[in-house]
């Protein structure tokens, strides 16, 4: 991203980026009315997994078989499945999987990504052998990759971490590396390598503050592809082991009573869209306000 | 532009040995030997030192990746114990309904996304435009696999109109073999749709704000003339790259719809094989998508310098 500010004097600009994250996410949420509606949908659905013990009206594994497979109604308001478990319970609980996963996966894909993105950026040797490993994982279609990752790792909630973090860090190092590449030719971190500072410093202090907006866009949108990929893993059964309340493991079970019992699939399969969708607003929304070619119209 | 092709492809050939890399590697990801995780706990020794020797297995780390680089050169992705069979055969089989599916969900993408595109572009920020996009929005959003069982829930239960899951081959009849693959094809499709709509709604902004744009109304044409000889000519161009990507996608997504349909295509064999943990199944398949959708991705290019004298392929 090449903002405008960059090319100020050097002693300015060392000082600190043009403009802060901060500001620019402030001022767009003033602005555009998905990115907000995206923003309160993310936060309702944390809020629901944080507080997933006292919003779910009953114990999620809690078996009660004389209960098995009623419809929607007063004590369960999404119904239950074929082993007597509230639904609507286990969809609470499910949020906190799917929120665990989307978060773990970001924080390994992104702290990975910027390193090998910084690395390949900003250190011409690694470069080639960065970028042509990353390419190589990119010529694999994602869910496929993640298929093929899982059955060797085994179905472990660790492991749909581990397989999903290898199949999305490319995409972070593509994104920081381009951004490296432009910055370093930048007056001002030229003239901090002039000034003597560690590249360590330089890589930190003045280049990573710059590829941050692009990244954070990057890391809603994978955010976003992991629940759904999750959900599809744990479906085919080659996610998350069944005993565990995920959205895709519930759907799993659904789909065996879609015909008598359809609600035991659509609620779960609601709550992933839902979740989705507001992750999608909310990149979207980011991603203009990030882009230079876009503010203009936002300010 | 036969140096381009030729350059093309000796690019791409870093690019296919990393792929091989990774595929080979992949075994090694197992916690433990492969061997008796294929067997399970009931093999013999006997069992496991076959096994072993007919997987390479018993082979110096550097000597089984030489031979598995010079098999993947042949084009021979390995041997099933499993299905009693080499894995490229068991591909063969089962290649029908998934070249389908991933050609008729194509055709359903660019069928709902191109039309969709161009008006959301015409009509900009107008209710047809946000009408668009918001479906764009949902379709990127939703997940396929329960998109699919809800629409066999309706159209197939309720409603009657189509199988709820099996496949018909095509030789029986090419009327039943459509017929079970309509559902799959929208499930699938819907989401590469999303994209291509978006990418030809902004790629027609772009194109519809140029000075020959202009000129064209300038010099008199009908509107429909200058949007759709003039422009969407031009916007079409990004499109197909995005029609290519997606290509790659429907072909892994057809695992995931191939299981929710009941379609005995690659994608269930690829699943069945993780589950039953027949690697070399695991391993080939995704070699062979991977290679598919590598040379998709040069094809692509080779069309857009054909089709954009502008790019400069020096």
């Amino acid at each position: 991203m090449s903002q405008p500010a960059a090319a100020l004097p050097a002693t300015a600009a060392l000082a600190r980026p043009p403009e802060s994250l901060w500001s620019l996410v402030f001022k767009g949420l003033r602005r555009s009315r998905s990115t907000v509606i995206g923003g309160l949908i993310v936060l309702s659905v944390v809020f629901v997994a944080v507080f997933a013990a006292v919003l779910s009206p009953h114990d999620p594994q809690a078996i009660n078989v004389i209960d098995r497979l009623q419809g929607p109604n007063g004590t369960y308001p999404f119904g239950t499945d074929n082993l007597g478990r509230d639904t609507l319970s286990r969809v609470i609980y499910g949020a906190r999987i799917s929120l665990i996963v989307g978060t773990m996966v970001v924080v390994c894909a992104v702290s990975a990504g910027i390193a090998l993105g910084l690395a390949a950026g900003y250190a011409d040797r690694l470069d080639r052998v960065i970028m042509r490993v990353m390419d190589g994982l990119m010529a694999f279609p994602s869910i496929l990759l993640a298929i093929a990752l899982m059955a060797a790792l085994g179905a472990r909630l660790s492991n749909v971490i581990i397989a999903l973090a290898i199949v999305y860090t490319p995409r972070v190092a593509r994104v920081v590396r381009s951004v490296t590449l432009v910055l370093r030719e930048l007056d001002y971190v030229q003239a901090a390598q002039a000034l003597g500072a560690p590249t360590s410093r330089i890589l930190i202090r003045h280049v990573l503050p710059n590829a941050l907006a692009p990244v954070i866009v990057q890391a809603t949108f994978i955010f976003a592809e992991s629940v759904l990929a999750e959900a599809s893993l744990s479906f085919l059964g080659v996610g998350l082991p069944p005993y565990i309340p995920s959205w895709g493991t519930i759907i799993t079970v659904g789909r065996m009573f879609m015909q008598t019992a359809p609600w035991i699939t659509i609620f779960p399969g609601l709550a992933i869209l839902i979740t989705v969708l507001g992750l999608n607003l909310l990149g979207d929304g980011l991603r203009d306000l990030s882009d230079p070619r876009l503010r203009g119209r936002l300010d | 532009m036969t140096a381009y092709i030729a350059r093309r492809l000796i690019a791409l050939l870093p690019v296919l040995l990393i792929v091989a890399t990774v595929g080979f590697f992949l075994i090694y990801l197992t916690p433990g030997d492969p061997a008796a995780v294929m067997l399970g706990p009931d093999a013999t020794d006997e069992e496991l030192h076959n096994l072993r020797e007919l997987m390479g297995l018993d082979r110096p780390l550097l000597v089984q990746l030489y031979l598995w680089y010079a098999r993947m050169l042949r084009g021979d992705l390995g041997y099933s114990i499993f299905l009693n069979r080499p894995v490229l055969q068991a591909i063969h089989e089962r290649l029908e309904p998934t070249a389908l599916l991933t050609l008729l969900s194509l055709a359903v993408a660019v069928a709902i996304g191109v039309p969709a595109g161009i008006v959301a572009a015409v009509r900009r920020n107008t209710w047809l435009d946000q009408a668009s996009m918001g479906i764009a929005l949902f379709g990127v959003s939703v997940p396929n696999f329960w998109l699919g069982l809800n629409l066999i829930l309706l159209f197939s239960v309720y409603l009657g109109l189509f199988p709820v899951a099996g496949y018909v081959p095509l030789d029986q009849s090419a009327a039943g073999a459509l017929r079970s693959l309509v559902l799959p094809a929208v499930t699938l499709g819907v989401s590469a749709s999303a994209l291509v709509a978006r990418m030809t709604r902004s790629s027609m902004l772009e194109v519809l704000g140029q000075d020959f744009i202009r000129t064209a109304r300038a010099k008199g044409n009908k509107e429909r003339r200058v949007i759709y000889r003039h422009a969407l000519r031009n916007a079409m161009i990004p499109t197909i790259t995005v029609i290519g990507l997606a290509l790659g996608g429907l072909m892994a997504g057809a695992v995931v719809t191939e299981t929710v349909f009941a379609l005995p295509g690659v994608g269930r064999l690829v699943i069945s094989s993780v589950l039953r943990r027949d690697y070399p199944v695991v391993q080939g398949v995704l070699m062979f998508i991977a290679a598919i959708y590598v040379l998709v991705n040069l094809l692509i290019d080779v069309i857009y310098v054909y089709l954009d004298p502008r790019v400069k392929y020096a």
